[in-house]
């Protein structure tokens, strides 16, 4: 078989086997959904198809102030998110600040939402962090006021933890399409015709970079619709999101309240999907609104006072994530700490020695799990994407709508599915069926990370390698992945993470017999000492964010000799 | 008849998906047949003194009986019935993958009517005459619902009250007296928003301190008024409500929740279904060195918590071993020593030697913090079929506001 044969065959198959592994899981995952939503669950005795589910979802209290929660958040975050990323890049692009962020972006991408959440929510609590330093000497308060927040009911405390996670992924995110769209050499452009730097960056680098970050944005639009860890620990209780809710009917004892909880996954689907079409109109509307503005000459746009916002906006959510980090790692060495005192005192390291047996395991299981589906994922969406140069056209949009799948449909009632259809396929429970669960969730993501780097590579390098007689391979392994590796590192860093983060499939799909920092930190979670809780969450934040310091100093490291390949493609 | 039995098992056993022939009633063949196989046993795993005691039991049951233990951790045990329920819709009835499970009386009553259970089998476990359940009936009933050997029971719970002594010198010793106190301490006391386990125990545990009849509440729903019966009940949540933390608009998400705030100083009042946990948790740095606790007067609401097999686990003779180890002597006096986990045992004393008696004696660390022995009249739970009408109807009241 000549080399060129072996590629065509091998980038043939590739994508139909992203397809296959994508499509069988969510299809049976999104069946799993939908037959209880209308009432068929042999299992439960649902042996009819009827409407009666979604009857008593209509019948819910507070219905519809669940889908404004989750609506609101949802896009809120999004736009916060959005827009402090794009002022602060717009403002600092060509400056050292810009440069200092970069070096903060990993550690901070790797905090687990929950952890991130928690770390939060004791900063900011009636007894948090706070209020205890201004305690009592400022208040006069010996014990902890009663105030409602975190779980206020406008969702502000959901919002802004989700706005501290979200902002590091765009800017990520960012640091890679920036390249990609030439950031640099249209700001120098803009800059010498007078621009100034936001205007400049607005005006020109800005219809160049939103449709290389479209999907990051849709992916976090999602995410904050339908999450649940974030909203659990910061939303409102009276009534909580939808998703909460969700996952609350779904661990009812009463098991016949599943079947309303399926009506409900489905809602959540809708209201993710509404909010997706929402933002998309808004996009349409932006675009066709500021035609006029880009083209006006106009050198200004209220530079000073956004450039400041900017500033403020985002220190304000780095010092939020590190305060929010800063409490875990004080609760981790805590012995009883009440209020109003602002440290523990004396600090103890007996929490970290009685976490210390038997973490072993965790973190190698968790490593292999995350190695194995990243790499899986990695080959597909390498595969796929490859056959699109091939093609000379990007996927189908039905198989962006599989691809996208695992991302909008809760996860709670996606698994449901899953795990019969695990069974049925008598695969036996255990690290693969664990690693292909995990590549469900991980290769999503990657794609993502990957898609607009890889497609906006000129393809006149690969031409001009073609035309000094490279075979497909040699194009593929000389050229494309030396100088897309910066991008892939970055996004395997993403779907390392994601696969650190996944609670259910593990439980689910390992049932019990794969045991990850991940399922250690949920289950001891719920027993709500803050004191385990800030040391799981430390754990699981350390695996991450090696994966990012790995994917950031690696290209350097490789590169130091031909530095033009970190700078552009 | 010994040969020709030795014969069949070993038939048995060579055939796949079978493995593990035994007679219930011949509990040699039981130990037998569990010698080598590995346990999935899922319980909450949010407490780490819970998780020590179980990796004690693994331990145990590995040098006594060969038997591997391995404790699947999980934040909510819904999470496995979820499992075991998509294995029975995907006709899975032979190999599933949890052998033993620790639920609560809801969760039984769900799981044993949609026959997700395995038995009848634990009034054969060796041990469990040792409870003496002609003297403690409650270990053949879990909220009421009569067992009938499709579970075991491991321990005992009960509504447990406790506070800041530093902060409080009278706590409420009854339903009325605890809005009066409310009234006086506003926003120092809350419960777990319901239908969290504590959250729903608490509206059982209001509901028997208000009715004039609390006799209806041992029968099915269906045969009592549910409207005039707890009508009382959202009176005293109508008043009791705006004094409450957060003035009950805003409720925590459970059990462990609760506790955090009152280590946070938040509330200065709260309960637990573990009437050691409050001392447990002034040793683990969770709650106040003053913390004390104590009873209702009229009694506060009791139950038994249960180990069950679901009907499709694979090694249900390692899940009976490991079931019947359980409630040992060894084991119930290792689980109440205050140190490791202290979980009230199931066993009668009277059933026990001296030697074994003497096993169960407490710790005197934190004892300060232990409810009196004595007092606190056990009040047992309703019957289960109160339990989701009362749920939904809070909600229709006070879920969404």
């Amino acid at each position: 078989m000549t080399a060129a044969l072996s590629y065509r065959l091998v980038i043939r198959t590739l994508p139909w086997l992203t397809i296959g592994l994508l499509s069988l899981p969510v299809l049976s995952g999104l069946a799993g959904a939908l037959a209880p939503a209308f009432g068929w669950l042999p299992a439960l005795g649902g042996e009819q198809l009827s409407l009666a589910p979604w009857r008593e979802l209509a019948r819910v209290p507070g219905l519809g102030e669940m889908l404004r929660l989750s609506l609101v958040s949802g896009l809120g975050s999004a736009l916060i998110s959005l827009a402090v990323v794009v002022l602060f890049l717009g403002s600092f692009l060509q400056s050292p600040v810009y440069r200092r962020l970069q070096g903060w972006l990993a550690p901070l991408l790797a905090v687990p939402h929950a952890a991130a959440a928690i770390g939060l929510a004791f900063l900011l609590a009636p007894s948090g962090w706070v209020m205890r330093i201004v305690s009592p000497w400022l208040t006069g308060l010996d014990y902890p006021p009663d105030f409602a927040f975190p779980g206020d009911d406008w969702g502000l405390a959901l919002i802004l933890g989700l706005v501290i996670k979200e902002v590091p992924f765009l800017l990520l995110m960012s640091l890679a399409a920036l390249v990609q769209c030439r950031a640099d050499e249209r700001m120098m452009v803009a800059r010498s015709l007078g621009y100034p730097p936001l205007t400049a960056f607005l005006k020109t680098v800005m219809p160049g970079l939103y449709p290389l970050l479209r999907l990051p944005v849709y992916a976090v639009i999602a995410f904050a619709t339908s999450n649940v860890e974030v909203a659990m620990i910061l939303g409102p209780t009276t009534p909580s999101t939808l998703a909460v809710a969700v996952v609350g009917w779904l661990h009812d004892p009463d098991l016949t309240t599943r079947f309303m909880a399926s009506a409900g996954a489905l809602l959540q689907l809708l209201v993710t999907l509404v909010a997706l079409l929402g933002w998309w109109l808004v996009e349409r509307l932006v675009v066709r609104l500021s035609r006029g503005w880009w083209q006006d000459g106009h050198r200004h746009c209220g530079e000073r006072s956004l450039s400041l916002l900017a500033r403020w906006a985002m220190r304000l959510v780095l010092g939020l994530m590190l305060l929010a980090l800063a409490g875990l790692a004080l609760w981790s060495v805590a012995g009883y700490w009440p209020f109003p005192q602002s440290l523990p005192w004396p600090p103890t390291l007996g929490n970290w020695q009685d976490a210390a047996d038997g973490l072993l395991s965790p973190v190698t299981q968790s490593l292999a799990v995350a190695l194995g589906a990243t790499l899986l994922s990695l080959v597909l969406v390498l595969g796929s994407l490859e056959a699109e140069t091939l093609r000379r056209r990007p996927l189908r949009p039905g198989a962006q709508l599989i691809l996208y799948l695992p991302l909008l449909v809760p996860s709670v009632a996606f698994l449901f599915g899953l795990v019969m259809l695990q069974a049925q396929l008598g695969q036996q429970p255990g690290m693969l069926a664990v690693i292909l669960g995990h590549a469900v969730f991980v290769l999503p993501y990657l794609f993502l990370s990957l898609a607009e780097s890889y497609r906006r590579l000129d393809p006149r390098w690969a031409q001009q390698a073609r035309s000094l007689g490279a075979g497909p391979w040699r194009v593929f392994m000389g050229v494309r992945l030396p100088m897309l590796l910066a991008p892939i590192l970055t996004a395997a860093a993403v779907g390392f993470a994601v696969s650190i983060g996944q609670y259910l499939p593990t439980l689910l799909l390992g049932a019990g017999r794969v045991e990850t920092v991940t399922t250690e930190a949920v289950s001891l979670a719920s027993g709500g000492d803050r004191r385990l809780t800030a040391i799981h969450a430390l754990l699981q934040l350390a695996l991450p964010a090696l994966g990012f310091v790995v994917a950031l100093l690696l290209p350097r490291l490789l590169f130091r000799r031909r530095r033009g390949l970190l700078l552009s493609h | 008849m010994r040969h020709t039995r030795g014969l069949l098992l070993a038939a048995m056993l060579a055939v796949p998906g079978i493995g593990q022939a035994f007679e219930l009633s011949e509990w040699s063949t039981v130990t037998e047949a569990a010698s080598g196989q590995t346990v999935y046993w899922s319980a909450w795993g949010g407490d780490s003194r819970v998780n020590g005691y179980i990796d004690w039991v693994a331990e145990q049951v590995e040098v006594r009986h060969d038997i591997e233990l391995v404790h699947v951790k999980v934040g909510d045990i819904a999470e496995t019935v979820g499992r075991i329920l998509a294995e029975k819709s995907a006709g899975n009835t032979q190999e599933g993958t949890t052998d033993l499970l620790w639920i609560n009386g809801e969760n039984f009553a769900a799981m044993k009517e949609r026959e997700l259970l395995y038995g009848p089998w634990a009034e054969q476990l060796p041990n469990f005459s040792l409870t003496a359940p002609e003297q403690n009936p409650e270990v053949r009933e879990d909220f009421t619902l009569p067992v009938e050997g499709y579970e075991a029971p491991w321990g005992r719970a009960q509504i447990t009250f406790y506070y800041d002594s530093a902060r409080v010198s009278e706590p409420p010793r009854s339903m009325p007296a605890l809005l009066e106190w409310a009234r006086e301490n506003p926003g120092r006391f809350t419960y777990p928003k319901p239908p969290s386990f504590f959250g729903t125990s608490f509206l059982k545990q209001a509901l028997l301190g208000l009715v004039k009849t609390p006799e209806v509440l041992y029968e099915p729903v269906d045969n009592a008024d549910f409207e005039a019966v707890t009508a009382p009940l959202w009176r005293y949540l109508d008043q009791l409500h705006p004094h409450l933390w957060r003035e009950g608009e805003d409720f925590p998400a459970g059990g462990p929740k609760m506790r955090q705030l009152m280590g946070d100083g938040s509330l200065s009042l709260a309960f637990t279904f573990t009437p050691s946990a409050p001392a447990a948790g002034v040793l683990d740095h969770q709650l106040p060195p003053s913390t004390r606790s104590y009873f209702l007067d009229d009694g506060t609401l009791g139950n038994v918590h249960f180990v069950a097999i679901p009907f499709n686990a694979q090694h249900k003779a390692g899940a009976l071993v490991v079931a019947n180890f359980l409630m040992s002597p060894a084991a119930q006096a290792h689980k109440q020593d205050l140190s490791v986990w202290g979980d009230a045992s199931v066993l009668e004393m009277s059933r026990l030697s001296a030697e074994q008696r003497e096993a169960f004696e407490t710790d005197s660390r934190a004892a300060e913090s232990l409810p009196p022995q004595a007092a606190g009249a056990l009040l047992r739970e309703p019957h289960p079929s109160w339990i989701e009408p009362l749920e939904s109807a809070w909600r229709q009241r006070y879920g969404s506001q």
